[in-house]
């Protein structure tokens, strides 16, 4: 226990030392900064003792002590190209230890719409920012969102006025550091009917070792629309802990696609807040692990106000001695009637030693809803294995076959044809050992 | 082609099939009748080469070949099709893509070259036309919302393209309205040739109409009890199983 306590000091330390570095000189920013700060040190970080945290312990990486560094050894361009989804046109911004790295960077957008540093921002716009930045994260938030609020470097932010809608994807890049405590943060405000893409692609060196403790915030007012990528690439042997808060007006959709492939200790949090009256929200997830990885999801959707529609749908591959959570918490409150929810989870167990723990959680405090939930854990099906076999599929390549479909049905869910391709292709050499399924491209 | 000698199979202990003996000859339709239960399916299935039988007795060779030594998959590459009666579901893979890799995986075993697409596609449109069924059927998930019918002819339409010598058809004819009765028929009538066969599992005669077959079997308890021609089909539509089940106890 004396080791939890001595980290939420030297992450206290950390964050008066980053103090001259941090942007944000008003008195709103500095307030939003302390009670963070006060949080972390109230509450500490959480252990198995705490129910939502209960299937993942954060031992190991509370032992490694990841602290900020300020300066982030070289990055380079040629290092970049090879994480970018083939034929993928975008706005880009690229941080590496969290912070915007304008020469790897694509220029910003015109016409009153921003893509761009957080800090800058922040220098430049507070007042822009100071209605949203901090405050779609909830008050009880568990420290690590708290200690990204407190010490938080630099991020994007990405401003859309209303009405505007976006050809371009933005795809914002986080790079990991060795040895360094990283903490991105992102904020997105979405105007009255303005539309977007936005992907958030969370990357690192293979064998790096390193902390990214990221916060993503999305404000949708009425009618705004934002289909949302995380993609989850972090080295074998880095740590990631992620928040996406969303708070979603009327008639607003919010789409999120979460595709966590990398990192050897995950956790990600993801709450949408459906606020007013015909919100909607889409999540589809796909957790692939294997070897020691260990991959938290823990989302929450709070039907707050009446007819607001919400779809969940994850699904996970497990191999090796890998370890996933899924937590899907629906609240419909007591003024939400005429709520719509859907939620699955499904899981795929490839061997003996992975598991999953998955847990859905409803509360429903009104009468006229519609809500459903499923969760199932399996094997490859046997007909549909002999169905293939019969056809002249080896049982090898049909088991492999049966294995992508399965973890494909989320990807087809991807609007972006690029990325699509592009995970697919990851997908298949992770789940095929290199053994493509050729054909899968010409048709 | 195909040669069943004296077949005996259980199922978790239970005896299924007690001393099969069928020949069947290039060329040639054979329809295997019978009850419920009488094991008609087990036999297609332990043909097929699923596991969970266990063939306590007897012989099966194909072309030559001891047939039960083969893994299903190499039964397929060798001409042998499967017709299920309850084909699955497959999410997430596509019919064209099942289809491509089914046909490929024969090829290739025969020596012969892969087809490329342009080609494979021409040889599917040509034969979609056969089952009457629309292109875009093709790029959906292997039976995904499929209806029974429908189910039906894809399975026909997977035998019209991989072109098998030795197709096994396990009550194809179950659930099909008069129309996709009729278009199953052509399916498998088109098949017809000198060099291939067919083994038709059925619970009625109806199909029999469209599909005029060289021999008619009766199978009941795990034995063909009679043997005949399709007019011994005919007599089973009017007077029922019945009477053979009682030939078969005298």
């Amino acid at each position: 226990m004396n080791g939890e306590v001595d980290t939420r000091g030297d992450y206290l330390q950390a964050i008066r030392t980053l103090e001259h570095e941090l942007p944000g000189r008003n008195s709103w920013m500095k307030d939003l900064r302390a009670a963070a700060a006060a949080r972390v040190e109230a509450v500490g970080f959480p252990t198995v003792r705490d129910e939502a945290w209960k299937y993942t312990n954060l031992a190991a990486l509370m032992r490694q002590r990841f602290l900020p560094i300020a300066s982030a050894p070289s990055f380079a361009n040629e290092q970049l190209e090879r994480l970018l989804p083939d034929g993928l046109d975008t706005y880009r911004l690229v941080f590496v230890n969290g912070r915007l790295r304008a020469d790897l960077s694509s220029p910003t957008l015109g016409n009153g719409e921003v893509a761009s540093s957080l800090a800058q921002q922040l220098r430049d716009h507070p007042g822009a920012l100071e209605p949203h930045l901090g405050r779609v994260l909830p008050d009880a938030i568990h420290s690590f969102a708290a200690l990204n609020t407190a010490s938080f470097v630099d991020g994007a932010c990405v401003r859309l006025r209303a009405g505007a809608t976006l050809e371009r994807p933005i795809h914002l890049i986080y790079v990991g550091v060795p040895e360094a405590l990283v903490q991105p943060r992102t904020l997105i405000i979405a105007q009255a009917g303005s539309r977007a893409t936005i992907v958030e692609q969370y990357v690192g060196a293979d064998g790096d070792r390193y902390f990214t403790n990221a916060v993503t915030e999305v404000v949708l007012e009425q009618g705004a629309s934002i289909e949302h990528y995380r993609l989850q690439q972090e080295s074998g042997r880095g740590f990631h802990i992620g928040g996406l808060y969303v708070r979603g007006e009327a008639q607003s959709s919010f789409t999120s696609h979460a595709i966590d492939l990398g990192g050897l200790l995950v956790r990600n949090d993801l709450q949408v807040a459906l606020n007013a009256v015909g919100a909607v929200c889409t999540l589809n997830g796909l957790y692939v692990a294997d070897g020691r990885q260990h991959i938290d999801n823990h989302t929450c959707i709070d039907h707050a106000k009446p007819g607001c529609t919400s779809r969940e749908f994850y699904k996970g591959v497990l191999d090796g001695r890998a370890r996933a959570v899924f937590s899907g918490r629906v609240v419909v409150q007591p003024d939400a009637q005429r709520t719509d929810a859907e939620q699955v989870n499904n899981n795929l167990l490839l061997s003996e030693d992975a598991e999953i723990d998955t847990k859905p959680e409803l509360e429903i405090y009104a009468d006229d809803v519609k809500c459903s939930h499923g969760a199932t854990v399996g094997q490859l099906d046997l007909d549909q294995l002999f169905y293939l076999r019969a056809r002249g599929v080896d049982d090898a390549a049909a088991r492999d076959l049966l294995t992508f479909a399965f973890a494909n049905e989320i990807l087809q869910r991807l609007r972006l044809a690029p990325l699509r391709a592009t995970l697919e292709r990851l997908l298949t050499t992770r789940l095929l050992q290199g053994r493509g399924i050729r054909e899968l491209e010409l048709l | 082609m195909l040669s069943i000698k004296n077949l005996h199979v259980s199922v978790e202990g239970k005896s299924i099939l007690k001393g099969i003996n069928l020949e069947v000859k290039a060329g040639e339709v054979h329809a295997i009748m019978g009850p419920n239960g009488s094991g008609k399916s087990t036999l297609v299935h332990v043909l097929a080469g699923r596991e969970g039988y266990d063939v306590t007795a007897g012989a099966v060779t194909y072309l030559g070949k001891d047939l039960l030594a083969l893994r299903a998959e190499e039964r397929a590459r060798e001409g042998i099709f499967l017709g299920f009666q309850y084909p699955v579901e497959i999410p997430g893979v596509s019919n064209i893509y099942l289809l491509k890799a089914a046909l490929n995986a024969i090829r290739k075993h025969r020596g012969e070259e892969e087809l490329d697409a342009i080609d494979f596609l021409a040889r599917v449109r040509e034969k979609l036309k056969l089952v009457e069924m629309k292109e875009d059927f093709m790029y959906r998930s292997v039976n995904e919302g499929f209806s029974g019918g429908e189910r039906k002819r894809n399975e026909i339409l997977q035998m019209a393209v991989l072109e098998p010598r030795l197709a096994l058809l396990d009550e194809t004819d179950s659930g099909l309205d008069i129309d996709a009765l009729k278009i199953v028929a052509n399916g498998v009538n088109a098949l017809r040739t000198p060099e291939r066969a067919v083994v038709l599992v059925t619970h009625y005669q109806r199909l029999l109409n469209y599909i005029v077959p060289d021999y008619v079997h009766v199978l009941v308890q795990g034995r063909i009890v009679k043997s005949g021609d399709k007019s011994l089909a005919h007599e089973l539509e009017r007077r029922g199983y019945g009477w053979v089940e009682a030939e078969a106890r005298a």
